[in-house]
């Protein structure tokens, strides 16, 4: 059954699927994202912030204001400009509409992969997004992820399942 | 209904040997070192005050302070994790620490641990008396039929705790059962795993939720370093009831951050580093963080050998006209060895108790005989290990609590090494000898 096999690769992804949407993503949408400092999205965009990312925040709530110094956008089709990724900080039976929206612009915006934060999943949106042409992820952070495929995670005392004996290149930031 | 457990790979693929050499050891990217470095740094310098407030904040990873997290330290923790299959550790200072930490992030005053009867005797006396200064109770009850564990558990039950293999008892816990009860009752099942390691059993592959140990044990093997560690599986949620509020609460200390929400299966570990070793303190040095991680690196060929040695040792003793009784899981009549070709396949691990012909006396003779056994407490060493633990290691307990942690007077407990097996039997044989006749002499 094509259904179950896609909902069983949304279980797991391999490093590699993970890696190429991470070291090819530059501008991230954040539908949800949060000006309150102690919120699990303001953590998140900080930290891809200071990773070299750029993160737009979606929030009709704080529309017209600036998060960690972007303004922000009540929906993604009110962004200006282009960004390769969405990324869903809002409940799981939201995410199928942003997914909707998503794709419907994706050609004009460049969107390229939609991205369910840990604990948001929808099987039927992410099959619609797959179906036209875009990369899922779902019930994953990219912070963790990030952190976890360059061996920030295991600072923390994580079981990051990354072996390697290849030295990694130690970029300037 | 029984908790379905694990589905995801914890290994990234890789066999058991390969990850307890590579787990949490990438080469150290600035300088190459191939080998982890021994950080030997009490803290760390910040980028800038936005970097420090985002570290403080929990809002980035790194490092702030080695009572916290160090990097050596960290290397280890990833290794214990992975070879477990769980999400996170947390490693400290002993295992009596680790057990602390471990109830930490769970226990409010008032609150149960309900406790296996057979746990080590010092685990014994830190839960019934040391314990009860925090308000903390620890309810022990004969894990043998978990009936009794079911009925141990009262609303203020907040985690129940056993041993995988029982020092010294040889007992063997029915982690499954077990799993299931904990389950029912909305509570995690911590699992003891010092005497087994994850080469021999795998606790959180038959259900418990969190791991505990002293490395001071088989992980560092060589007898040089005290450690602890907890490892969380990542697979229960907090937030199932209202049991456990320092995770699914707002947490005052970190400005009203919820854990659970903001950490997801990381919470636990996260607790506690940032809270349970930031406020406790009980921190694993750097140096016995290295030790025993290259301890860690053999441990698949130890383990085999020293139960191999052990079940060779175990069969002579029972033979053995002056040793009255053998209680080793790897021999064929012992109770527990249908529960050890379960969840032991590979041996039943290489600490077990004899008891002398002659009592309290000639147990005291036969570790005072011995030439190539060293006469100490401790277990897990390459070095063959003997003691009497009436009159050591289980001497705060009474007698009942003695007879139930298999620690009566005519018992002596051995931790059998990787020496040349025969040279073990030939030690422990003119020992026996030797206590015999002393015995006789002394009847006469």
């Amino acid at each position: 059954m094509p259904e179950a096999a896609a909902e069983t690769r949304h279980d797991d992804y391999p490093n590699a699927y993970l890696l190429g949407i991470l070291n090819g993503v530059r501008t991230i949408a954040m539908v949800g994202a949060s000006p309150n400092w102690n919120r699990p999205s303001y953590f998140a965009m900080k930290y891809l912030q200071a990773k070299g990312y750029r993160v737009i925040p979606v929030n009709p709530r704080a529309a017209g204001t600036e998060i960690l110094g972007e303004p922000c956008y009540a929906s993604l089709k009110d962004i200006p400009d282009r960004f390769d990724m969405v990324d869903i900080f809002r409940a799981s039976d939201a995410a199928g509409g942003i997914v909707d929206e998503a794709i419907g612009i994706a050609g004009d915006k460049g969107i390229r992969v939609i991205w369910m934060q840990l604990g948001v999943r929808d099987d039927a949106a992410a099959r619609r997004a797959e179906d036209a042409g875009l990369q899922v992820v779902m019930n994953r952070c990219p912070k963790i992820e990030f952190g976890r495929l360059n061996a920030e995670l295991s600072w923390g005392g994580f079981n990051s399942k990354v072996i390697s004996s290849k030295r990694r290149r130690v970029s300037l930031s | 209904m029984a908790r379905k457990h694990v589905p995801e790979e914890p290994s990234g693929g890789f066999g058991f040997e390969t990850r307890m050499i590579h787990a949490g050891a990438q080469p150290e990217p600035v300088t190459g070192a191939r080998n982890t470095p021994i950080y030997q740094t009490t803290s760390y310098v910040f980028h800038d005050t936005d970097h420090a407030a985002s570290l403080f904040n929990l809002q980035t990873f790194g490092f702030i302070y080695s009572r916290l997290t160090n990097p050596t330290v960290a290397a280890l923790e990833e290794r214990v994790a992975n070879l477990e299959g769980g999400r996170g550790a947390t490693c400290c200072a002993s295992g009596h620490s680790a057990q602390i930490l471990a109830l930490f992030p769970l226990m409010e005053p008032g609150d149960e641990v309900v406790a296996s009867t057979r746990l080590y005797g010092g685990s014994i006396t830190q839960f019934g008396k040391t314990f009860k200064k925090f308000g903390w109770q620890a309810i022990f009850a004969d894990f043998d039929d978990p009936e009794n564990v079911r009925k141990a558990i009262t609303p203020k039950c907040k985690a129940i705790f056993c041993e995988s293999l029982a020092n010294p008892g040889g007992v063997i816990s029915d982690i499954e059962a077990l799993a299931e009860i904990a389950d029912e009752a909305g509570v995690p099942l911590i699992v003891d795993n010092t005497l087994a390691t994850p080469y021999l059993c795998r606790p959180i592959e038959w259900g418990a939720d969190i791991v505990v140990y002293s490395m001071t044990k088989f992980l560092s093997g060589n007898g040089t370093s005290v450690g602890g560690a907890v490892v969380d599986s990542g697979a229960f949620d907090w937030t199932r009831n209202d049991k456990f509020p320092s995770l699914s609460e707002p947490e005052p200390a970190y400005h009203g951050l919820r854990f659970v929400e903001t950490f997801g299966d990381m919470a636990y570990t996260m607790h506690s580093h940032a809270v349970g070793l930031r406020d406790l303190g009980p921190t694993l040095a750097p140096m016995n963080a290295f030790l025993t991680m290259n301890g860690i690196e053999t441990l698949a060929l130890r383990m085999q050998r020293h139960c191999d040695n052990t079940q060779r040792v175990a069969e002579w003793l029972s033979q053995h006209p002056m040793v009255d009784w053998v209680f080793y899981a790897g021999l064929p009549d012992n109770p527990y060895k249908g529960l050890q070709e379960k969840y032991l396949p590979k041996g039943a691990g290489a600490v077990f108790t004899f008891g002398v012909k002659g009592g309290y006396e000639a147990g005291l003779r036969v570790v005072e005989s011995v030439d190539l056994f060293s006469h100490l407490a401790n277990i897990g060493d390459v070095r063959s290990l003997i003691l009497h633990p009436a009159s050591t290691t289980h001497r705060q307990l009474t007698d009942e609590q003695r007879q139930a942690a298999g620690a009566g007077d005519e018992v002596v407990r051995v931790s059998i090494g990787l020496e040349t097996v025969d040279d073990l039997i030939a030690d422990l044989d003119q020992a026996l000898h030797k206590a015999a006749g002393e015995v006789d002499r002394a009847a006469e």
